[in-house]
C-alpha cells in the first residue's frame, strides 16, 4: 500500500508542477524581441569562453579543433584531401555551359566566384530564405536543365567548387529589416534549440552542451562555425554531402523522421546558424570523420 | 583521361616520404544498391610503387579497403629528381599507371 | 456479434490467459495510431520508431497474428502521442536551452 500511495503523491506533485510552471515561464518570456545581433554576440562569446585556447578561426574545423590526435590526422589528410575528386568535378561542371549556351556564371554575382559566404540570404521578393543549393537548382531550371538532388553527388561537387573559391572569406549573412526575414531567422533559431526525435535531442544538445565530448566514437563539433566547412567529404559516407545531407541524417540518427531537403525549417536553420557564425572564415569543402 | 593516381614524394635525409590518393570505387561486392541488388565487386587487387625499377611498396588489396584509398609510407633511399612509378590492377583487369618525380 | 470465432481463437492460443485480439480490435487501434502519427506529421515531428512500429503491426496483422498486431498498434499510438507531446511542449521549452 505504501509504494502505491507514494506513487500517487508523486504523480499529484508532478501534475501540480506542470500546471504551475507554464504560467511562470510565459510571463517571464513575454517581452522577447528578435535581436539577431545580440544573439550572435552571446553565441560567439559562449564558445570563445568555453574554449579559450582556440583562435576564432579554429572553430570552423569542428572536431579537429576539439581533439589533438584528430587534429594531427586531419593536418596529414589535408595534404591529400578526400574531397579533391569532387572539387575537380565541381570546377569542371561549373564551367560547362547549359544546353542553351548560358552557364552558372550568368545566374550569380561576380560570375559565381567567391560568393559562397553571402549564402543563405533573404529574398525580399520571394519572402523566403535562399540557400546556395536552392539558387543553383533555380539557375538550372531557369535554363531548361533538370534540378539536382540536394544531398550529394553533383550538388555537392558544385558547392564544393564554389566554397573553395570563397576560402578564407568570412561569413557575411545579412538579415534585412523585414519582419519576414526576422521571423525566418527566429524560426531557424527555434528549430536549433527544439528537441525532437525519440531520443529527444536538439541540435543544441550535442553542439552547444557537449562540443569536444564524444557521442559513441565521434567527437562533437561546436555549433559556432559548424557550416563553414560545407560541403564535406565524410568518411562515414565514403563520399560528399551537403548541408541538406547532414541535416536529414542528423534527424534520423535521433529517430526523428527527416523533412524534405531544403524545406522551410532547414533553410531557416541554415540562415540562423550561418548568421551567428558571421565573421568566421569559409573553410569548405571540408573533410570529416 | 586524367590519371586516377595523385602522388607526392618528398626525399628526406635517409628516407623518402610518399603519399598517394587513388580514385577507385573499391566496391566490396557485399553492398546492395537502392533496388536491393548487389553492386558487383570492383576493387584494386595489386598496387605497386617502383623506384629505379625496383618495387619499394607492393600492396595486395581486397574488399576491405575503402573507396578512394589513401596510402602513406616511407622507403629508404631515393633522392630528389628520381622517378617513382605507381601502377595498379583491379579485379576486372583494368589498370592505371603514372610516374612522379621525387621532390 | 458472434462469440464463436474469438472463443475458438483463444482456445487455440496456448499460453494466453487474456482474450485474444480480433481483427476489429487491431483495425481500431491501427487507425488511432495512424491518426496520431498524422497529427505528429502536421507538427513536423514524427519519430522513425513510430513508423517502424506501425509497419510491424501491419506485418503481424497480414500474417493473422492479431495479438502482436494489436500490441504493436497500441505501442505505435503511444509513440505518436509522445511525439505530439514533445512537439507541443517544446514550443515553449526550447527557450530553456537558448544561449543568452
Amino acid at each position: 500500500m505504501k509504494p502505491r500511495f507514494a506513487i500517487r503523491l508523486a504523480s499529484a506533485m508532478f501534475a501540480l508542477s506542470l500546471v504551475a510552471m507554464p504560467v511562470f515561464t510565459i510571463t517571464a518570456r513575454a517581452a522577447d524581441k528578435i535581436d539577431p545581433e545580440a544573439d550572435k554576440k552571446a553565441f560567439q562569446k559562449f564558445f570563445t569562453e568555453k574554449f579559450p585556447k582556440l583562435k576564432p578561426e579554429d572553430f570552423v574545423n569542428g572536431p579537429y579543433s576539439m581533439n589533438e590526435d584528430l587534429h594531427k590526422q586531419w593536418e596529414e589528410k589535408e595534404q591529400f584531401p578526400p574531397y579533391e575528386f569532387s572539387l575537380e568535378a565541381g570546377k569542371e561542371m561549373f564551367s560547362r555551359p547549359f544546353k542553351n549556351g548560358k552557364s552558372y556564371a550568368d545566374c550569380f554575382q561576380n560570375q559565381g566566384i567567391g560568393i559562397r559566404q553571402n549564402y543563405p540570404y533573404f529574398d525580399e521578393k520571394d519572402g523566403k530564405v535562399i540557400t546556395l543549393e536552392l539558387a543553383l537548382n533555380r539557375c538550372r531550371e531557369a535554363n531548361g536543365e533538370a534540378p539536382f538532388s540536394y544531398v550529394k553527388d553533383e550538388m555537392a561537387a558544385l558547392t564544393a567548387y564554389m566554397a573553395f573559391t570563397s576560402r578564407g572569406k568570412p561569413f557575411d549573412i545579412k538579415i534585412p529589416n523585414d519582419p519576414r526575414a526576422l521571423e525566418a531567422y527566429q524560426k531557424g533559431k527555434e528549430y536549433f534549440y527544439t528537441r525532437r526525435g525519440q531520443l529527444n535531442f536538439s541540435c543544441a544538445t550535442c553542439h552547444v552542451q557537449s562540443p569536444g565530448e564524444r557521442i559513441r566514437a565521434e567527437v562533437l563539433a561546436p555549433a559556432l562555425g559548424i557550416l563553414n566547412a560545407m560541403p564535406i567529404y565524410r568518411s562515414e559516407w565514403s563520399g560528399m554531402g551537403t548541408t541538406s545531407r547532414r541535416f536529414t541524417t542528423c534527424n534520423s540518427q535521433i529517430r526523428g523522421v527527416p523533412l524534405t531537403p531544403q524545406d522551410d525549417e532547414y533553410r531557416n536553420l541554415e540562415y540562423y546558424l550561418s548568421y551567428v557564425s558571421n565573421g568566421m572564415p569559409i573553410s569548405g569543402p571540408g573533410a570529416r570523420p | 583521361m586524367a590519371s586516377t593516381i595523385r602522388v607526392r614524394a618528398v626525399a628526406g635525409a635517409e628516407t623518402t616520404d610518399v603519399q598517394s590518393l587513388i580514385q577507385h570505387p573499391m566496391d566490396s561486392g557485399f553492398v546492395k544498391d537502392v533496388k536491393g541488388e548487389f553492386i558487383p565487386a570492383h576493387f584494386i587487387q595489386e598496387l605497386t610503387f617502383e623506384h629505379n625499377g625496383k618495387p619499394v611498396f607492393v600492396a595486395d588489396w581486397g574488399a576491405a579497403v575503402s573507396k578512394d584509398p589513401y596510402v602513406k609510407f616511407a622507403f629508404k633511399g631515393g633522392k630528389k629528381g628520381d622517378d617513382l612509378k605507381i601502377s595498379w590492377i583491379d579485379n576486372k583487369g583494368a589498370t592505371d599507371t603514372t610516374t612522379a618525380m621525387i621532390q | 456479434m458472434s462469440i464463436v470465432k474469438p472463443l475458438l481463437v483463444s482456445m487455440l492460443l496456448i499460453a494466453s490467459p487474456a482474450l485474444a485480439a480480433s481483427e476489429a480490435d487491431f483495425k481500431a487501434a491501427y487507425a488511432a495510431a495512424e491518426a496520431a502519427n498524422k497529427e505528429a506529421g502536421s507538427l513536423r515531428n514524427q519519430w522513425t520508431t513510430t513508423a517502424s512500429t506501425l509497419a510491424a503491426a501491419k506485418k503481424a496483422a497480414d500474417g493473422g497474428d492479431f495479438d502482436t498486431a494489436l500490441a504493436r498498434a497500441t505501442e505505435a499510438e503511444a509513440l505518436a502521442k509522445a511525439s505530439i507531446y514533445q512537439a507541443t511542449s517544446e514550443k515553449e521549452r526550447w527557450k530553456d536551452m537558448e544561449i543568452r
